[in-house]
């Protein structure tokens, strides 16, 4: 199967991708923001339609920039406590989602919006796989200088601030990159399972692990090996290539819960 | 042990804090001064805005007043605050103590291997707490006493100049209350610590506090335990004890 360049590609792009998603997730879990990540993802349509209305040929551009907008403005209502945090992501991404669509639906095209919402991954260019790594070489570094301000934030933002953490810096470059690496992603996933990728292999390490290392090292292997093999399955199976990452992670999670249930019962 | 005289080394001056939500006043004009080496406890009915001051020490929320923190030895500087909070998000988080800690006091990657350094550091540190046992223990697995231990331990590394408690005692059973109050006693003596602690514990508060201060949005009485469990304004809300 490597002998075609989109496998090529789309393994290229899916040894970057999938050890991004195990990372970021581990902290979208623990941080409770499953939803914040879905919300992040119907931003896209908006950001797609944003992007034909002013003529941007790139869909890329119009997206990330859309969606880190969206994701600063959504961290910054969350922290005025107007209502509660589901309420506002949900009118937030509903109102995002629908926008996005009229634009798009105008003259009855709906080609655009079916692909983005399944996604494909053998559409990726190699331009794009340097795009992934930029964004891998960022995340990585985020990782290493901004993981524990992250993780005392997650334990309580109160507490962190009194150790000299800049909480709201944190948050908006964490909330950035969340964005970042969903928009990015979303042509070769499709809005409907990139949140999946996202929260199912931290969940799935979560059930198991017993430390922070634990946690990362299995999210990110969960995550690969998902991502390697649904590649494998869906290419000679004919099937496409998302849905069955996304099968073969949430079979990884359901061991995991029984494994779990054992372990503590 | 209890009820020691302050060293007078050094000072917190909370002058004239005021905070209004919208509107409403939550704090109105409140003055205090904590000296080093005195616990001092803040009472007040629900919505007396006890939690609300501690913000504002903490600078949490934007409010009218200066906090001022002045040590004979080193003058005016600005001061540094541990911080024990009333809740913390570790439901199910697979963070040992070690993760916990080593998050907010080192800058060495817990997600990575093991810093043998800052592991130890932690170890003699969380020692002084009687906790050096749980640094590999999931946060999410400790009890209330042992997380109490671990908390203090974080909000003590370094040392601060002020240690602010948020009801930190709540969900433990008499003997570790009991155990809890020896403790910052002894803190406040060997570290001659300035200690803000809420707290409803009246007996406690009697047998350990220097210093009561009754909130309802202004200081509406303070002094020793006795002064304050005494007066007017405290039987009228709580009663006699």
């Amino acid at each position: 199967m490597l002998d075609y360049e989109f496998m090529r590609n789309a393994l290229f792009a899916i040894l970057i991708i999938t050890p991004l998603f195990g990372l970021i997730g581990t902290m979208v879990v623990n941080n409770k923001m499953a939803f914040f990540s879905d919300a992040l993802g119907h931003s896209a349509y908006t950001g797609i339609a944003i992007g034909m209305l002013i003529g941007v040929s790139n869909n890329f551009i119009s997206m990330a920039i859309f969606a880190i907008l969206f994701a600063i403005l959504l961290n910054k209502i969350n922290d005025s406590k107007i209502a509660s945090k589901d309420t506002i992501i949900s009118v937030f991404s509903s109102t995002a989602i629908a926008v996005g669509l009229v634009i798009l639906t105008k003259n009855g095209n709906y080609t655009e919006i079916s692909n983005y919402l399944i996604g494909d991954i053998l559409n990726i260019l190699p331009q794009e796989i340097f795009i992934l790594l930029g964004i891998f070489a960022l995340v990585v570094l985020f990782w290493i200088f901004g993981f524990n301000k992250l993780l005392g934030i997650s334990v309580n933002p109160t507490l962190a601030k009194s150790k000299g953490i800049n909480v709201k810096l944190i948050e908006n470059i964490f909330v950035i990159l969340v964005a970042l690496i969903v928009t990015v992603s979303i042509k070769w996933v499709g809005i409907l399972i990139i949140n999946s990728l996202l929260i199912l292999p931290a969940a799935a390490s979560r059930n198991i692990s017993k430390n922070m290392r634990q946690y990362h090292l299995w999210a990110v292997l969960f995550s690969i090996v998902s991502g390697i093999l649904g590649l494998v399955i869906s290419y000679y199976q004919g099937i496409s290539t998302g849905p069955t990452i996304v099968i073969i992670s949430s079979i990884i999670y359901f061991i995991t819960f029984a494994l779990r249930r054992f372990s503590i019962d | 042990m209890e009820n020691k005289k302050s060293c007078g080394d050094c000072c917190t001056k909370i002058n004239n804090i005021s905070f209004k939500a919208g509107k409403q006043v939550i704090l109105d004009d409140v003055s205090l001064h904590i000296h080093c080496g005195s616990l001092n406890v803040i009472i007040g009915k629900n919505g007396a805005g006890k939690s609300t001051l501690l913000r504002a020490i903490l600078g949490e929320i934007k409010h009218e007043g200066t906090i001022d923190f002045n040590s004979k030895s080193d003058g005016k500087r600005s001061i540094k605050l541990g911080y024990v909070p009333q809740k913390l998000n570790v439901e199910n988080s697979p963070m040992t103590v070690y993760d916990m800690a080593g998050s907010l006091c080192s800058n060495s990657p817990v997600f990575i291997k093991k810093n043998k350094k800052v592991y130890k550091e932690l170890q003699e540190h969380l020692k002084e707490f009687g906790a050096e046992d749980l640094i590999d223990s999931k946060v999410s697995r400790l009890s209330g006493g042992e997380l109490q231990r671990v908390m203090m331990a974080i909000a003590t590394m370094p040392y601060p100049d002020l240690l602010i408690l948020d009801e930190p005692i709540s969900g433990m059973d008499k003997n570790g209350k009991e155990q809890f109050y020896s403790q910052i006693s002894r803190l406040k003596v060997d570290h001659d610590l300035a200690i803000i602690m809420v707290s409803h514990d009246f007996e406690y508060i009697k047998k350990y506090a220097d210093k009561v201060i009754m909130l309802d949005k202004k200081v509406v009485a303070k002094g020793t335990p006795d002064e304050v469990f005494a007066s007017k304004e405290f039987i009228d809300t709580f009663g006699s004890i």
